[in-house]
């Protein structure tokens, strides 16, 4: 049984115009996942609706055998989907770090040696320890975001929930972020949803849906989704830079392999030529 | 603008920063206490307070410049009650009479006295926001109102209020700072004009800022929702405040300063029945 499965899902913030429309997905545990879409897509909202933040008009949300549906449920749910949304500063409530990523921990009642080390863990996880007496007004937007996600980690969610969780930050942060993010995902076995509209923040995902007016018009690997290269322009998405390069160049005649998406594999496939040559 | 004059937390390890927070609270309220018991002319009493403050400076480590600079922000306060009290009391014998203006002995007196009791406070009060940081005032605070929960007042609710607010000063102070360069770059003028161009000039600042914290507020409430945020019920605290020897030391002087205060008057007081 997927860890959140999501059936036809539809949801309007005023019971007139559908935000989400018919949205159904399952995620499988340990998956990192991308959601992309432009602005207006319904993105955000599917976040909220993931972990109950908003209810579904019509349709039906089951995460780790809990439903949606159910209003005893919803803390459940709340615990395991853990959200970290786009401006750092509106997400932490305390003046300092540690009480900051406490504050979860203690909605949950959880007695307080075992929130010590769920500090420890989550500031640990982010790498974020040094910082843990600090003010997070003196941090950095990248490191700001870092501790809302160890906020979020020190409830033991099954999955993260990032949305547009780098939209507010430069190169740097974004990096810094999305780093931690991979390392939560590939050591700790976190399931990661990302909601984004950053091409290349998809290129490491499993599995990519792409949202259009509220609606799942694709689904697949990010190189069979890059593929409908036409159909994601009519999106309104572009491609990574990388691979619009390489599709300019082709168009000047330079012979490229297919499926480029990468700063890597660009540089890769541009060296095999130059030894070619 | 980013500094906050009044009493800003001054990080540091000490004997008063050591303190329980609630136990310095209870200190401070004592203090001021202390303070308007003292008589105009008990000056003992004044000698007492200030002593006080002294060593409650010198073990707080906070330097002594940074504890008077909290004077800064109420100096026109202060001024101006002297003043008043200077050339408008009209007791006690006259020293300079000139027009309509009389200054006394007793006015001076008084001019004084109102100096070195609004100083004093306020040294004092903010000698506890310079050692306390805004989370351990928030929940001293909570600790102290707990009472208050028989009846009926929401105490954990106020407390969460007013740690989020001093949570959101700076943020808001920066965007405050962001909104005035950006209409500045629009052709605003803050400078020029009298007190109420000055002010109608806000405007254009006041609004956005307002809009901005609503904004804030709902992705606050929605975040805080996410994780799991549910009122008081089932909550626990990770940070326990407990007393120490320290506390019982700042009530023992604190005591002693209160008796002192309490002492002079009555025996000002019978001094001046009998």
């Amino acid at each position: 049984m997927p860890l959140l499965q999501a059936e036809n899902l539809t949801f309007s913030y005023d019971k007139k115009h559908n935000v989400i429309k018919n949205v159904s997905l399952s995620v499988e545990k340990g998956e990192y996942i991308a959601v992309i879409g432009r602005n207006g897509s319904g993105k955000s909202t599917l976040a909220k609706l993931f972990n109950g933040l908003v209810k579904p008009d019509s349709g039906k949300l089951t995460v780790d055998g809990f439903d949606g549906n159910d209003k005893n449920s919803l803390f459940e749910i709340r615990k395991r989907v853990g959200v970290v949304f786009q401006n750092p500063d509106n997400q932490l409530v305390a003046s300092i770090v540690e009480d900051d990523v406490a504050f979860g921990p203690e909605n949950l009642g959880v007695p307080r040696e075992e929130i010590g080390k769920r500090i420890d863990f989550a500031l640990k996880a982010v790498g974020m320890e040094k910082f843990r007496h600090s003010s997070p007004t003196r941090l950095s937007g990248g490191q700001k975001q870092r501790i809302a996600i160890a906020g979020v980690l020190a409830l033991m969610p099954e999955i993260l929930v990032l949305d547009e969780s780098t939209a507010m930050l430069d190169p740097q942060g974004r990096k810094e972020v999305l780093d931690v993010v991979e390392k939560l995902n590939k050591e700790k076995n976190v399931t990661v949803i990302t909601i984004t509209h950053y091409m290349d923040e998809v290129l490491n995902a499993d599995k990519v849906f792409v949202l259009s007016d509220g609606e799942v018009v694709l689904t697949g690997t990010p190189e069979e989704i890059f593929k409908e290269k036409d159909r994601l322009k009519s999106l309104g998405l572009e491609l990574p830079l990388a691979a619009v390069v390489a599709d300019r160049l082709k168009e000047k005649g330079v012979a490229l392999p297919d499926g480029i998406l990468t700063n890597e594999g660009l540089a890769e496939a541009l060296c095999a030529l130059k030894a070619k040559i | 603008m980013k500094e906050v004059a009044f009493g800003q937390y001054y990080p540091a390890k000490s004997f008063v920063h050591n303190m329980d927070a609630r136990v310095k609270i209870l200190a401070v309220i004592a203090y001021i206490v202390a303070v308007f018991l003292v008589q105009s002319f008990q000056f003992m009493g004044f000698a007492a307070c200030l002593l006080f403050v002294l060593i409650a400076t010198a073990a707080s480590g906070v330097p002594f410049g940074k504890v008077l600079k909290s004077i800064k922000g109420i100096l026109f306060f202060i001024i101006l009650s002297a003043i008043l009290q200077v050339f408008f009391n009209a007791t006690g014998n006259v020293l300079v009479e000139w027009g309509f203006i009389k200054i006394t002995d007793k006015g001076l007196l008084n001019a004084a006295f109102i100096v070195a009791r609004i100083t004093l406070m306020v040294i004092g009060a903010s000698l506890l926001t310079l050692t306390t940081s805004p989370v351990e005032l928030a929940d001293g605070i909570e600790s102290l109102l707990t009472p208050l929960k028989w009846l009926k007042f929401p105490v954990h609710e106020f407390a969460l209020i007013m740690s989020i607010a001093l949570r959101f000063i700076p943020t808001l102070l920066d965007e405050t700072d962001r909104i005035i360069k950006a209409q500045k770059a629009r052709g605003a003028d803050f400078e020029s004009g009298n007190v109420f161009k000055k002010a109608k000039a806000l405007i254009p600042v006041l609004i956005p800022l307002l809009i901005s914290s609503f904004r804030r507020a709902d992705e606050l409430a929605d975040a805080m929702d996410a994780r799991c945020y549910s009122g008081s019920k089932n909550r626990t605290k990770y940070k326990k405040m407990h007393l120490t020897w320290r506390d019982l030391i700042g009530v023992l002087v604190m005591a002693g300063l209160i008796t002192g205060v309490v002492y002079l008057n009555i025996t000002g007081f019978l001094a001046v029945v009998v």
